[in-house]
């Protein structure tokens, strides 16, 4: 087994046309997913403006905690 | 001899912790002055959304002069308190958010509209904005 015959060579070369060309179906099913027309905007400064609502909300239960003589 | 030495410095520094805690603890739990409860609690004078004393009525001097010295005492606290990122008066507004949402039945606190209202049972009008 040496020397591989021609129909052997042949065989091996269908069989990796096959491979590819399912790689390549495979690969076009996952470009063809539907991407969303628009962009996804994330509104960073809503995050940021809620992050510092709730950093301010701790802080201003603490406060009147150890304050309790002027609230 | 300083085997010795190791262990009391733990303990000093155990009773200056226990201390350090024992007088904190009045602090924090101070009551308000029976002058201000009154006023609370007879409506005079009300929670506002921005973090301040308002007068629902005319004060007397005395009712004026208390409200002013807390007002003032409130800004301190805002001041030094604000956290990194806020400003006095975000820190001051989301205060005051909390300190309408404490409010007891009878008092009055400033709706966000500006007008003075009476806390019932149920929950307070805030800002859109509170948390």
């Amino acid at each position: 087994m040496k020397t591989m015959t021609n129909g052997a060579r042949r065989l091996g070369i269908g069989v990796r046309f096959a491979v590819m060309a399912i790689a390549g179906l495979a690969l076009g099913g996952c470009v063809q997913i539907a991407t969303p027309d628009k962009p996804i905007e994330i509104n960073l400064n809503i995050n940021i403006k809620q992050e510092i609502v709730y950093k301010l909300d701790g802080d201003a239960k603490k406060l009147i905690e150890q304050n309790s003589e002027i609230f | 001899m300083l085997k010795q030495w190791k262990p009391a410095g733990w303990a000093m520094a155990a009773i200056a912790v226990t201390a350090a805690v024992g007088l904190a603890v009045p602090s924090a739990m101070a009551q308000r002055d029976p002058a201000y409860e009154a006023a609370r609690s007879g409506g005079q004078i009300g929670e506002q959304p921005d973090g301040y004393l308002g007068f629902v009525s005319t004060p007397t001097p005395a009712v004026r002069d208390m409200v002013n010295d807390i007002n003032i005492k409130r800004k301190a606290a805002y001041t030094s308190g604000a956290p990194a990122g806020s400003t006095i008066e975000q820190f001051a507004f989301i205060t005051g958010c909390n300190l309408i949402a404490k409010t007891k039945a009878g008092e009055k606190y400033k709706g966000p509209d500006g007008r003075w209202l009476t806390r019932d049972a149920g929950p307070p009008v805030r800002a859109a904005n509170c948390p």
